[in-house]
């Protein structure tokens, strides 16, 4: 089943007088359980396809099926529930809360879900256990290392059992070795049966996934199956 | 309603923590707020306080009295018109006297300022009240001690005197003031009453509490003749259902003492308090209103700061707003979040400031009567958290209306 179909979407902006057409015409099917890299150089519309994915924006003209229902629809309320509910976003900058320490940085999409106290702080739990956190759960960002941290932000992803999860150049802020770490981490995360969509203007990060998207100029340039696919060691248990 | 209640708990978790994560700021602007609305309802008590002085100084000349005088205390008469009226005299008073059959009291009223004296002990320019016997009964007075002179006192010019307590409590600050006998004007009186103290700050020299009282023969005798000025005559009617009643009898045998015909103008007054408290109400009223508004812009000044604080806190967390947005908050979680922020600065500002002006209101009893009332509690939460809500939506509703992709990309 498509989790996500997209057909001949376009997006343009308006920049002052100008208009820029970020996405010209993309036509794209994600199934459940698949690896994707969406790759191509900045400008290429990449980051607009990944907003639109994220249902943090809308097409301008195309249609966009997200198990079926159509986004460019919905409210700004059913945006943000699916998004809540929907899909879990990793940044490069991973984007903590400072002042939350990591179980309560996890704990937080639940909070948006209407989960209780007990379940959330279970969950929470289990998440940051899955991601190799289990004895930093009350640390502070500023206490962690880049990588600990990465890891905390994709629990935080993960807790709330998403169709997708949506990467957007995860390992654009860790050094080369921390980096590695994270993809073995998305690997096992695949593994389990979830749907990876990852950001990365890295050819080498690219090519842990099965599938690569390549874009220019709002187009899809090239949409290819990864032959000899990098399986990284998982250093994990 | 469940969804609503979860979410208001969060949210007030999340804006304790914010407010928690920056003290020294929260601190600061709750200080605006504090400062705010400890003025304005210490202002509002004292309000209240000088308010319910002058209402029960007021009660104490009597709802049910009306004074005949030459003069009227409020009138948009010519100055000059009433300036000629013929003085009123203890002839008229006694015809007048002798013709009423509604009131209940009739007293001649005249008065001199002196100087009243015991021993080393003195009180400078002393109401003192000359009148009979009367008199007492056209007050509402109480007696701390003895009681008021009597007829035979009266009707024989008696060097004797009622005093009030604050004259009391100056010239005879640890002894019984009964039967010692006190300097008036350089002439002897003796004390044969003490008021009890009628509370009514608000009148001054015409509070009960710093006058003397003494027979208005006496006064003829030793101060000036009969003739010298206008008495004023004290009526007082059967309660104050029959104020309305009496008034038109005493203006009607006012007339026939005065021999006016028909076509005449009333060549006299009656007052009564009910002009005062008018007089009141439109000076101190306005009074009141300056009072409010400027202690008010005290709280606007809190409430701008407060609005600042919480714009420049949406600006330094619009990376976090993004974030959340991203994660599923919806607008109005966003916007409830930092309603809630301000409204909690407030409320603590608002309730260390209420605590404040009570303590305040306490200390300045002692020398301005207040009155603290637990409208005034429900006031200042009130007020702290309208300010909280009203500076707080501005900010909160920028913060709600943000667009997630570029407030995540704001550095």
């Amino acid at each position: 089943m498509n989790i996500i179909r997209i057909e001949h979407i376009a997006k343009i902006y308006k920049v002052g007088t100008e208009e820029v057409h970020a996405l010209r015409d993309v036509s794209l099917n994600i199934d459940k359980n698949e690896y994707v890299a969406i790759m191509g150089p900045s400008g290429s519309g990449k980051s607009t396809l990944m907003n639109m994915l994220g249902c943090l924006d809308t097409p301008t003209s195309g249609l966009y099926l997200f198990k079926g229902v159509s986004v460019s629809e919905m409210s700004d309320n059913q945006l943000a529930n699916i998004r809540n509910q929907e899909i879990g976003f990793v940044f490069q900058t991973f984007n903590l809360l400072a002042r939350y320490d990591a179980i309560h940085n996890v704990e937080l999409p639940l909070v948006y879900a209407g989960i209780s106290k007990n379940e959330r702080r279970e969950r929470a739990k289990r998440a940051l256990i899955d991601v190799g956190l289990g004895d930093r759960m009350n640390h502070k960002p500023n206490e962690l290392s880049g990588g600990q941290r990465q890891r905390v932000a994709i629990a935080r992803a993960l807790v709330t059992n998403p169709s997708i999860i949506l990467a957007d150049e995860p390992t654009g802020n860790l050094d080369s070795k921390t980096g590695e770490e994270i993809m073995g981490l998305f690997h096992e995360i695949h593994q389990k049966g979830n749907t990876i969509i990852l950001v990365t203007h890295e050819e080498y990060i690219a090519e842990h996934a099965a599938r690569i998207i390549r874009l220019k100029d709002g187009l899809i340039e090239k949409d290819e199956i990864v032959n000899n696919r990098y399986i990284p060691a998982t250093n994990e248990k | 309603m469940r969804i609503l209640v979860f979410e208001f708990k969060e949210g007030l978790i999340i804006a304790l923590r914010a407010i928690l994560s920056n003290k020294i700021r929260s601190i600061l602007t709750m200080l605006g707020i504090f400062i705010g609305v400890a003025v304005v309802i210490t202002m509002s008590t004292a309000i209240k306080g000088i308010d319910n002085s002058f209402q029960s100084g007021i009660s104490s000349l009597g709802t049910d009295v009306m004074y005949v005088d030459k003069w009227a205390w409020f009138t948009n008469e010519e100055w000059w018109k009433i300036r000629n009226r013929k003085n009123i005299t203890m002839e008229e008073y006694s015809r007048f006297k002798d013709l009423v059959k509604l009131p209940v009291a009739v007293a001649p009223v005249t008065n001199t300022i002196q100087t009243v004296k015991f021993n080393e002990r003195r009180v400078d320019n002393v109401f003192v009240n000359g009148s009979n016997a009367d008199y007492v009964k056209t007050t509402n007075f109480t007696f701390a001690e003895g009681r008021f002179y009597s007829d035979i006192e009266s009707n024989a010019a008696r060097q004797v005197a009622v005093i009030g307590s604050e004259i009391a409590k100056k010239l005879f600050p640890n002894i019984s003031p009964i039967d010692r006998t006190i300097k008036i004007g350089g002439f002897n009186y003796k004390i044969v009453g003490v008021l009890a103290e009628q509370g009514s700050f608000i009148l001054g020299p015409w509070n009960p509490d710093n006058q003397v009282y003494v027979p208005i023969e006496t006064i003829f005798k030793n101060f000036f003749n009969r003739s010298f000025r206008s008495i004023t005559i004290n009526v007082r009617a059967n309660g104050p259902a029959m104020v309305e009643e009496t008034k038109a009898e005493i203006e009607g045998v006012m007339r026939k003492v005065r021999g006016l015909t028909y076509n005449q103008e009333n060549d006299f007054s009656i007052n009564q308090q009910e002009g005062l408290q008018q007089s009141y109400k439109s000076v101190v009223g306005v009074i009141q209103i300056a009072g409010l508004f400027i202690t008010g812009l005290s709280l606007f000044v809190g409430a701008i700061g407060i609005m600042n604080i919480m714009f420049v806190s949406v600006k330094e967390r619009t990376k976090e707003i993004g974030l959340r947005k991203a994660i599923g908050a919806k607008k109005r979680t966003i916007l409830s979040q930092f309603l809630l922020e301000s409204s909690v600065i407030c409320l603590v500002g608002g309730l260390a400031g209420l605590i404040a002006a009570i303590i305040i209101s306490l200390l300045i009893n002692q020398f301005i009567p207040t009155s603290i009332q637990i409208d005034s509690v429900f006031l200042g939460i009130g007020v702290s958290l309208f300010t909280g809500v009203i500076s707080g939506f501005a900010p909160a509703y920028t913060a709600a209306k943000m667009d997630a992709v570029e407030a995540l990309r704001y550095e």
